[in-house]
């Protein structure tokens, strides 16, 4: 935790056990990921994937199992940027993303994302 | 859109930094200045993630305020609207059979005093026994029973409570079940330990000389100075106990001092001079520490508190507390043990599912034997658990527990406080709300008072003194002393 910092014996346990559990691999209790999300634009920079499994951020982690990584296994294989998908899947390419609805309820959603390898953080999180 | 609405907790801010004590976990955080502000607007109403953002980016960036209020929601101070309602915790009763681990013994029903206000004497006694089937006096029998009835019951340590009527009345009955007990515990490889609560009318040399040789913790009901303990304190022909007791108190105190020796004061509306009580009881009698507790009746009593009476009582509590403060941040001792008690608690997460450990850690047991739920009702028909012979009623005792537990006040599910209260004590709202089932509302506005003063001190002693936390880790090895 960034902004809170544990101050009773009960906090500090909580706190352990939120770290015991990501450092498992066992994903914490809530939406937010632990780790920071890494791609191909970041090679050669500090390593990839630092610790723990790295799921790859992207459309077809639910529809087209095995998709998402290339045959080793990895990311750095495959044909774009994970961070592209997101844009590609939805404008161009013949598979549907999972994007909010452009056309009605969200026509704003990637207006802060002027370069998505740069800027796909501040993407808006559209909630129904 | 979805909307943070405030959450499950209680924000307080302390020697200028800001905190929040999460009421379902009973966890304390520090928060940061973004944290604190995104908390602020939403207290005031639900805000969307872009109302937060819109309302705060003069002071901070985008990713900050989000970060931050998803930090908050994750611990539950906020809560998220669209989000699919918090599962209600699951509710757990402690596994049978469950270890006992203090055992209060009434060794008699009578007493020498005549206290207006007392609640097994007065006028909302529950366990008639004037001229009722109970004993006044506990047999040696019925202790030895009650002793292996402990030592069958108790896990590794258990704790033996002597209690009254005036417990020193049947010091002889006392003073037998404390060598059996001893004898038992060696033969069975247990540990235990003795207490008593006693008015100190009749102590005297051999008795401090016996209490002392056994290590006994020892709580002397007193009220504080001679105007304010002769008011209530007094004999049947109505005469004040101040000037008996008090040199008995003193030889007791140069004598016995392996143990701290505290005192347990009953307020009432008629004596609530908090601060005169403690300097007394401490600077000119010389106790280590002073535990206040507000009378225990019925409304529209004499002494019974009105809303006022309260209002007062956490005032003059808030004053002395800041005694408690100073003394901690300068890593000294300070007598007031209601304070303790309560950082003590907060320290350590303490997270309440029933308000004490009556009908589980703790029982009581009658002159004739029969267990009940704490000392309080012991001898009441109506809220016995089994008898020492028999043992726990097991079903009764599931039952007790089953239908009093937090989850059923509805009043308290609300509350920030619930985890320290959990709906206070039982035998204060049998006889201020009519059942044992009900919080007592009646003092809700004072506990919260309360706790919010113990937090902002535990927050203020944990940033400028936190080694004076360090004695409240770990196992507590005081038994509670019951009042």
């Amino acid at each position: 935790m960034k902004h809170l910092s544990p101050v009773n014996e009960k906090a500090r346990a909580l706190a352990r056990s939120a770290e015991s559990r990501a450092s498992d691999g066992t994903p914490p209790p809530s939406a937010e990921p632990r780790a920071d999300v890494v791609a191909l634009d970041q090679q050669g920079g500090p390593p990839q994937q630092p610790q723990g499994p790295h799921v790859p951020l992207g459309c077809s982690t639910i529809f087209s199992p095995g998709w998402e990584v290339d045959r080793t296994g990895g990311t750095a294989g495959l044909c774009q940027p994970v961070e592209r998908d997101l844009f590609d899947c939805h404008l161009g390419c013949f598979w549907p993303a999972q994007v909010p609805d452009q056309l009605n309820h969200a026509p704003d959603w990637t207006k802060k994302c002027a370069a998505a390898q740069k800027d796909w953080r501040k993407i808006d999180l559209i909630f129904p | 859109m979805s909307q943070f609405l405030p959450g499950d907790c209680h924000t307080f801010e302390s020697a200028g930094r800001r905190f929040v004590y999460l009421s379902s976990s009973a966890a304390v955080l520090a928060i940061d200045d973004v944290s604190a502000a995104v908390l602020d607007i939403v207290a005031d109403r639900p805000r969307s993630g872009d109302e937060l953002v819109s309302a705060l980016s003069d002071r901070y960036s985008r990713i900050e305020i989000e970060e931050a209020a998803l930090e908050l929601a994750r611990v539950r101070a906020l809560r998220i609207a669209a989000a699919p309602p918090a599962r209600p915790a699951a509710r757990v009763l402690p596994l049978t059979p469950i270890p006992l681990s203090t055992m209060v013994l009434n060794v008699t029903s009578q007493c020498n005093l005549s206290c207006a206000y007392c609640y097994e004497y007065g006028e909302d006694k529950i366990v008639e026994t004037a001229n009722g089937r109970l004993p006044k006096w506990m047999s040696e029998e019925t202790a030895r029973e009650s002793v292996d009835f402990l030592l069958r019951e108790s896990g590794q340590s258990a704790h033996l409570t002597f209690f009254g009527g005036e417990t020193l009345m049947n010091f002889r009955v006392l003073k037998t079940a404390v060598a059996y007990a001893k004898t038992r515990a060696a033969e069975l490889g247990k540990d235990i330990d003795f207490s008593l609560t006693t008015n100190a009318t009749l102590l005297k040399p051999e008795i401090i000389e016996f209490l002392a040789e056994h290590n006994f913790g020892v709580t002397i009901s007193i009220d504080g100075p001679p105007d304010i303990q002769n008011r209530f304190r007094v004999f049947q022909n109505g005469g004040g106990s101040y000037d008996l007791v008090a040199p008995k108190i003193r030889a007791l105190l140069a004598r016995h001092r392996s143990r701290p020796i505290g005192a347990r004061v009953t307020l009432t509306r008629e004596t609530l001079d908090v601060r005169r009580i403690y300097d007394h009881l401490t600077q000119e009698i010389g106790f280590w520490e002073v535990g206040f507790a507000p009378v225990t009746s019925a409304p529209g009593r004499s002494y019974a508190f009105g809303e006022d009476g309260f209002e007062h009582v956490l005032d003059a509590f808030r004053d002395l507390a800041r005694d408690y403060r100073d003394a901690a941040l300068e890593g000294r001792h300070h007598g007031f043990s209601n304070v303790r008690e309560t950082l003590e608690e907060i320290h350590k997460g303490a997270n309440k599912a029933w308000p004490c450990g009556a009908g589980f850690g703790l029982l009581g047991v009658s002159t004739a034997g029969d267990v009940a739920l704490c000392h309080r009702f012991a001898g009441s028909d109506d809220h016995r658990l089994g008898t020492v012979r028999d043992g726990i009623d097991r079903d009764a005792q599931r039952a007790f527990l089953e239908s009093h537990h937090i989850d059923h006040k509805t009043d308290c599910r609300t509350c920030w406080a619930r985890p320290l209260c959990a709906g206070g004590c039982y035998h204060e709202a049998h006889t201020r709300q009519g059942s044992t089932l009900r919080p007592n509302l009646h003092y809700c506005e004072w506990i919260r008072g309360w706790t919010d003063t113990c937090l902002r001190i535990y927050g203020e002693i944990a940033q400028t003194n936190p080694a004076f936390l360090r004695q409240f880790e770990g196992v507590t090895h005081e038994a509670p002393q019951p009042s």
